[in-house]
């Protein structure tokens, strides 16, 4: 091949750059197309829902006229019942995710274990839904409660936190767990000052990345029957509650019927009255902005602890 | 530098074999550990010298699939670090290990010194403050730290690193204490802070170092173990090893015609 000119060099690296630019191009647009989409979908919702959200929409129970309807026990619901889901998704998937990787050996019950955790991940919302009727609500007789409720969404979200707790763990430098070994550590206590701290940012992400998938679902919630239309909240600890006056205990609430945000928008949007579809849109725009304020403090956790742990 | 010839024992590889799984990794280990001696492991990658110091401490355990045959004698007490009735964790506070790359915990220097302390259950704040000063001064680096014992140890400098890992690793008075090439990862200026630190921490503890450098060998070692392929080859004196050695393949790979 006889060696080329400087003239077919530049012929050659203008054809690449040409595609260099078409790709390009490519890119920005599908990338447009996807932001366009969220921007839309986000700002339609505030322009149809602009007229409801005032301070009254957060402070009312929701209502037969829609211009005075609120979000006040949907908000309130939402909130208990991701507190519970936290309470019971943190603890256990951390603890699973930590005996996976600091414990555990490796052979095919491991590998089976591993292959239902990957299973569950896929496992459709509303069969958790089924599943929680049959052992929350009857068998353990919790009721169509925040409780039921938050266990189930605890549930689905598990293989989430269980899987974010090992990429954390696995991010961790075996040298560092050899560091505290060697100065004669148990597995413990390599866990409890290396292992769990420094998986801490990593962990954290997970959890509120699965809290805010857990928030928008609506379909086990529906199953295990938490009621679309409810104007009381529940009990607040050491208050008297109803006419009896006895003061409520520390964790009545958890038994305490309850409604949570998409299901107060399924309810609005099903109704015959245009004037709910307001009110539908708003509550969207909220629980909206609840998922993506909860993403952005998943982010800022994550920077805010990584700052201080490098290897 | 004692004078008489015959120093005391600190320990003893007595027929030791390893394997990582099929693989035997070390083939009949026998050498003796002299109590207050520097002792260096020599020979080229994979010949098992890493392997064999990584039994010392049980380090092997952390993994599975491991398996140790014969017997390292641990003196005064003539325990045998490799019985599957010792504990391992019993074995790593008595020896003490520094790694190849400075591994500093990622909290403060402090606390980096104290956590072996912790790790026994020290809670005490007058006991601790007291044993990471001696420690940090005992590795040569408190005057650099003493007045941020509280700043990141990741933040350091990776010769201040390695000798704070040295610090960490004195804390809590090892009886032996195994240097996996310690200054591989370090310039020619801080290599020769940790080989005169070295040099003085053999007043106090005995040390067991794999070095790749010849001259680091000479220089540190009073005894030197020349490894070839998972065996030992030769285990004498340094300045014998270096000036005559016996077998021709130490003679081949320190004068640098192998490895």
């Amino acid at each position: 091949m006889q060696p080329m000119t400087t003239e077919q060099i530049r012929v050659l690296i203008a054809r690449g750059k040409l595609k260099d630019t078409v790709f390009q191009a490519l890119g920005i647009i599908c990338l447009a197309i996807g932001l366009l989409v969220i921007f839309l979908l986000v700002g339609d919702m505030l322009m149809r829902g602009l007229d409801r959200l005032n301070l009254e929409f957060f402070t009312e129970f929701a209502s037969r006229r829609a211009s005075q309807s609120g979000i006040l026990s949907a908000w309130v619901g939402t909130l208990l019942v991701m507190l519970v889901t936290a309470a019971a998704a943190v603890p256990l998937g951390v603890a699973a995710g930590i005996y996976l990787e600091e414990y555990a050996k490796r052979n095919w019950i491991t590998d089976i274990i591993e292959i239902n955790i990957t299973n569950l991940a896929a496992v459709p919302s509303i069969v958790y839904g089924l599943l929680a009727l049959g052992i929350f609500v009857y068998t353990f007789g919790f009721g169509q409660s925040i409780l039921s409720a938050g266990l189930t969404l605890a549930l689905l979200i598990l293989p989430i936190v269980i899987v974010a707790t090992r990429e954390a763990i696995r991010a961790i430098p075996s040298m560092i767990r050899e560091g505290s070994m060697a100065v004669g550590a148990t597995r413990w206590q390599t866990c409890r000052y290396h292992i769990i701290p420094y998986a801490m940012p990593g962990i954290l992400t997970g959890v509120i990345i699965g809290l805010a998938r857990a928030i928008g679902e609506t379909a086990p919630i529906i199953t295990i029957g938490a009621l679309t239309f409810i104007a009381f909240l529940p009990p607040v600890p050491f208050t008297a509650t109803g006419m009896d006056g006895a003061s409520a205990g520390l964790f009545d609430w958890v038994m305490s019927p309850f409604t949570v945000m998409p299901i107060q928008i399924f309810n609005w949007t099903s109704r015959p009255d245009p004037a709910f579809e307001v009110n539908a849109a708003a509550a969207g725009f909220v629980l909206m902005g609840m998922v993506l304020s909860m993403n952005a403090v998943a982010i800022w956790l994550r920077y805010r602890m990584r700052k201080n742990i490098k290897w | 530098m004692q004078t008489h010839d015959k120093p005391q024992l600190k320990a003893e590889a007595r027929n030791l074999n390893f394997y990582y799984g099929e693989a035997k990794a070390l083939k009949n280990i026998n050498m003796p550990i002299y109590d207050k001696k520097v002792t260096a492991l020599i020979g080229p990658s994979g010949c098992g010298k890493s392997t064999y110091l990584r039994s010392f401490n049980r380090m092997h355990d952390l993994y599975p699939g491991n398996r140790y045959e014969g017997e390292i004698r641990f003196y005064p007490d003539n325990t045998n670090l490799l019985s599957p009735e010792v504990d391992p964790i019993e074995v790593r506070m008595r020896v003490g290990m520094v790694f190849q790359k400075p591994n500093p915990f990622p909290k403060t220097i402090y606390e980096n010194v104290a956590y072996g302390l912790r790790v026994r259950g020290e809670s005490n704040k007058r006991i601790l403050d007291e044993k990471v000063e001696q420690a940090l001064r005992g590795a040569a680096i408190w005057e650099e730290v003493k007045d941020r014992l509280q700043d990141l140890a990741p933040n350091l400098s990776g010769g201040q690193q390695q000798r704070l890992c040295i610090a960490r690793a004195l804390a809590t008075d090892p009886e032996l204490l195994l240097f996996d090439e310690p200054t591989s990862a370090l310039d020619p200026i801080a290599t020769g802070a940790i080989e005169e630190l070295v040099h003085e921490l053999k007043k106090r503890v005995t040390i067991l170092i794999v070095t790749h450098n010849m001259q680091q060998a000479a220089r540190v070692s009073d005894y030197t173990a020349y490894m070839y392929l998972g065996e030992m080859i030769e285990f004498g004196k340094t300045d014998e090893i270096f000036i005559k050695p016996n077998d021709k393949r130490t003679e081949d790979y320190i004068t640098g015609r192998m490895g």
